[in-house]
Parts: C-alpha cells; structure tokens; sequence
C-alpha cells in the first residue's frame, strides 16, 4: 500500500442548521475535512464556532443537515441504530465535565465499556480480561492507587484522567476530546496532556481534540483548524522544537503574559 | 403506668392484629410500588422529549394514569374503585381487597417521584450512555439506576409514609388497619386515652420508616 497517511474521518460539505428553513444562520457551514490515521488533531474556534457539533456528528450523536461524516470509510448517516452502536464501541470520548458514575468507584467506571454488550463481529472480553484490561489502563493514566475510590474523593486532573481511561479501555482507534483541560490548572493539564500524547504513541489512537487553549495545540497536535461561525477558516500545520513538546509551567504562563 | 398496662391488657390484642392489617397493606403496596411504579417513572423519564428512548405515545400514556391517580381523593379513589376491585378481588370489603387502590396510589406516587430523582442525575450520564454505545436496558441498569439508588430509597420512604397515612382511610371498606383501629376508638366510642396511645404507636412507626430509609440512603450515596 501507499505510505501516504490514510483517512480515519472525512468530513465532507457539512452543514448543519438546527432550525432548517428559518433564518438562522448555520451552526456549520460547508465544512470540508480529512484527519488522518495517527495524527492529533485540534479544532479550535470562539464559543459557538461549530466545534462541539462537528465532534458529536463523527460518532453519530448529531446528523448534519447535508454533507456526509465517514468514519473507516464508513458513511456514518447509512448506519441504523445497532450499526452507530458498534461505531460508538470503537470510538473513545472524553468529554468537558467528565460524567463520572459518582456511586461506582474508579475501577468500575473505568470497566463500564468493557461490560457493555457486544454485537455480532465484536469480541467481548471475559470477567479476567476485562480486569487485566482496567488494571493495564489505570497504570497508563497514572492512578492504579485510586482503583478503589469514588470520584467524589478525587481532584479534577485525576477525574479527567478516569475519563480518559474509560475511553480508551476498549482500545478505540479514535478518541474524541471536547475541552479535556478547560476545567484543570496548569500542571494538571500537563498530566492529561502527557496521557494524550502516550496513546497516540503506545496506543496508536487516532486524536481529534476540541480546545481554546492555543498552548495545548502548540504541545499536543500535529494540525488544528480553525473554525470560524461555522465556516472552516484554515488548517495549521504545527511544528515545535523539543522544547516545546511540553507546556510552559504556569510561572513561565504567567511571566509571558504580564512581561511582554 | 397501671392505666397503660391496663389498656393495653384489654386492647392489645385488638390492636396488634390493627398493625398486622397495616403491615400488610403496606408491605403489599410498597411491592406494587418498586415492581410497577419505578418502571412506570423510569419509562417516562426515558421516553419524554430528548430522553434516551424518546416516545411521546408511551411518556403521554404514562403520565396519564400518573396523574388521574393522583387527582384523586384517596377516599374517592376507593369508593370509585369498588366495582373494579369487586371484579378483580370477588370481594370489595376486607383488608386484602382494601389494599387494592391502595397500590393504585402507591404506584402512582412512586413513579412519579422515581421520575423526579432520575431527572436529577446530571444529563452528561445518559449522554455518555449514548456515547458509548450502551443499550437502553444498560443504561437503566448500569447506568442510571446505580447513580439514582440512594435518592430512590429516599423517596420510598416518603411514600411508605405516605401510604400509612393513606391506609387510614381504608376503614370505609374494612380495610381496618391502625388508623382505623384508632378512629373507632377515639371518634366513635370517646376513648381518648387509647386514640392517644395509638397515635403514639403511628409516631413512632413512623420515625422507624424515616430513619431506616435515611440510613440507608446515606449508605448508597457516594456523591
């Protein structure tokens, strides 16, 4: 096959009115986008761009009013109710205020996807896989000595992180991420931030991550757009030094802005 | 003490078999209300506008019986449900088919505090339900009703206390029962000292009910 990356999700000539025929002006506005197999891929815009529902139409959550969303080089708008069930087991999501299960510990949140039912084709795994799994996934995301905690016990990085596990213990090939650190400090940021980047790396997990935070696209991704009311506006390219493949700590945040 | 030990030597037995009819009704009607009632405000939680199994028939339907139950007067809703329990039961008189729209309200009442705590939980849960490709029965089951288990036990233990209130009526068609036990002897023979005595008893029923419930629920909850 050709080295050129491949397609995970093409996003073609969507848009999206959520009140058609009335004057109100698109939510997405003829949004044409390709993110390829491996790469970490941020949107970035205003409130109200457009971000969150271009993320949500990618497993189905949300259909465009016309164009069409393909994930795997499946159409996802073709797919029935069992179809965008399977779809959804592939794909991680994080999302921005987490929706832990408060009355289950940390374990059994992390295990909820695994004990979803599966449909034909799909492997589930037995009650011992299922537990090496959460276990392998917890000591990925740094918090194997909160196993047995309750959210609640928790601070909002390591909450964060849970969701992360969660996501990614089905081993998706994509994750999607609204906001992942918009609620975190800076040295929180930086651990959610480093599990990102370890499952593009170890995982092989295809990233696609909703943020404001221009210093969190500059670290983590490989190309962001820019969405604009809707329309998409361009698509940086990002380069970075060693350097900066890590987020200024807050005091270096803070001196760049009140200094310069 | 020796006027209580009299009374209670006289009318013990009278009214320990008052607190078994009560026991009964209500043991019956809280069955009613956790096998028929929390499904019935599960389904309208799940099926009203934007839930994760939207069906306006079924969430119209639903809301309707919740509703004209609980526009009754309890007392009219018994007299009204004669012929039906008459029907069902063969009998309309006696405790067992006085506990009949005993579980009409108790369903009724459950159900739609069921509906009120689960509209509590944060609507990032059934998103992330949706999200992750979970089943409505999984989500209801490993989802929603895990996080709604401690306001659930709660809200029972209103309604249990509801319904004791409730089951005095039920004297009207020989349901008997503590209330009634109570009502015969205050109102109609003038014995005050012993209608006191079994407003004690319902009191500190009563407190037993609110503490249990309580208790447990704060066991459930991890919030």
């Amino acid at each position: 096959m050709a080295t050129a990356p491949s397609t995970i999700v093409e996003f073609r000539s969507i848009t999206k009115r959520f009140r058609p025929g009335t004057a109100d002006p698109a939510a997405l506005d003829d949004v044409t986008l390709s993110i390829r197999r491996g790469e970490i891929f941020g949107i970035v815009g205003e409130s109200g761009a457009g971000k969150s529902t271009l993320l949500e139409m990618v497993s189905g959550l949300t259909t465009p009013t016309s164009g069409t969303v393909t994930v795997d080089g499946t159409d996802v708008s073709s797919l029935d109710a069992g179809g965008l069930r399977t779809l959804r087991h592939g794909i991680g999501t994080v999302f921005q205020g987490v929706h832990l299960l408060s009355n289950s510990t940390v374990r059994d949140n992390v295990a909820l996807p695994l004990r979803l039912s599966r449909r034909g084709g799909e492997k589930r795994l037995n009650r011992h896989e299922q537990k090496d799994a959460v276990d392998e996934m917890l000591a990925f995301v740094g918090l194997t000595h909160r196993a047995d905690h309750f959210p609640a016990q928790l601070s909002g990085g390591e909450r964060q992180r849970v969701g992360l596990a969660r996501a990614l213990v089905t081993r998706p090939a994509l994750l999607l991420c609204d906001e992942p650190t918009s609620s975190l400090d800076a040295s929180t940021t930086g651990d959610v931030l480093r599990v990102l980047s370890d499952a593009r790396e170890k995982l092989g997990t295809t990233v696609i991550v909703i943020t404001h935070d221009l210093d969190v696209v500059k670290v983590l991704c490989d190309r962001a757009a820019l969405l604009e009311k809707g329309r998409l506006r361009e698509v940086f390219p990002i380069t970075r030094t060693a350097a900066e493949r890590t987020l200024p700590s807050y005091h270096e945040q803070v001196k760049r802005e009140l200094m310069s | 003490m020796s006027w209580l030990t009299d009374l209670l030597a006289e009318y013990g037995e009278d009214m320990a078999k008052s607190l078994g009819e009560t026991g009964y009704m209500m043991f019956v009607s809280l069955l009613a209300a956790v096998l028929i009632g929390l499904p019935l405000g599960m389904t309208v939680y799940l099926t009203e506008r934007g839930g994760i199994a939207e069906n306006r028939i079924v969430n119209t339907i639903a809301n309707l019986y919740i509703n004209v139950v609980r526009s009754f007067p309890f007392l009219l809703l018994v007299v009204f449900l004669i012929p039906f329990t008459r029907m069902v039961m063969g009998t309309s008189f006696g405790t067992q088919a006085a506990t009949l729209p005993l579980c009409f309200v108790a369903v009724a009442i459950y159900a739609r505090l069921t509906e009120q705590i689960l509209r509590e939980i944060p609507p990032g849960i059934p998103l992330v339900a949706r999200a992750l490709g979970a089943t409505v029965p999984e989500a209801v089951f490993r989802m929603l009703l895990p996080e709604a288990r401690s306001g659930l036990v709660y809200a029972l233990t209103s309604a249990a206390i509801s319904l004791l209130s409730y089951s005095t009526v039920l004297g009207v068609v020989g349901g008997g029962g503590i209330g009634d036990f109570a009502m015969r002897y205050g109102y109609q023979v003038y014995n005050d000292s012993l209608m006191y005595l079994t407003i004690v008893v319902i009191i500190v029923c009563v407190l037993a009910i609110q503490a249990i419930g309580h208790r447990t629920s704060v066991r459930l909850d991890h919030r």
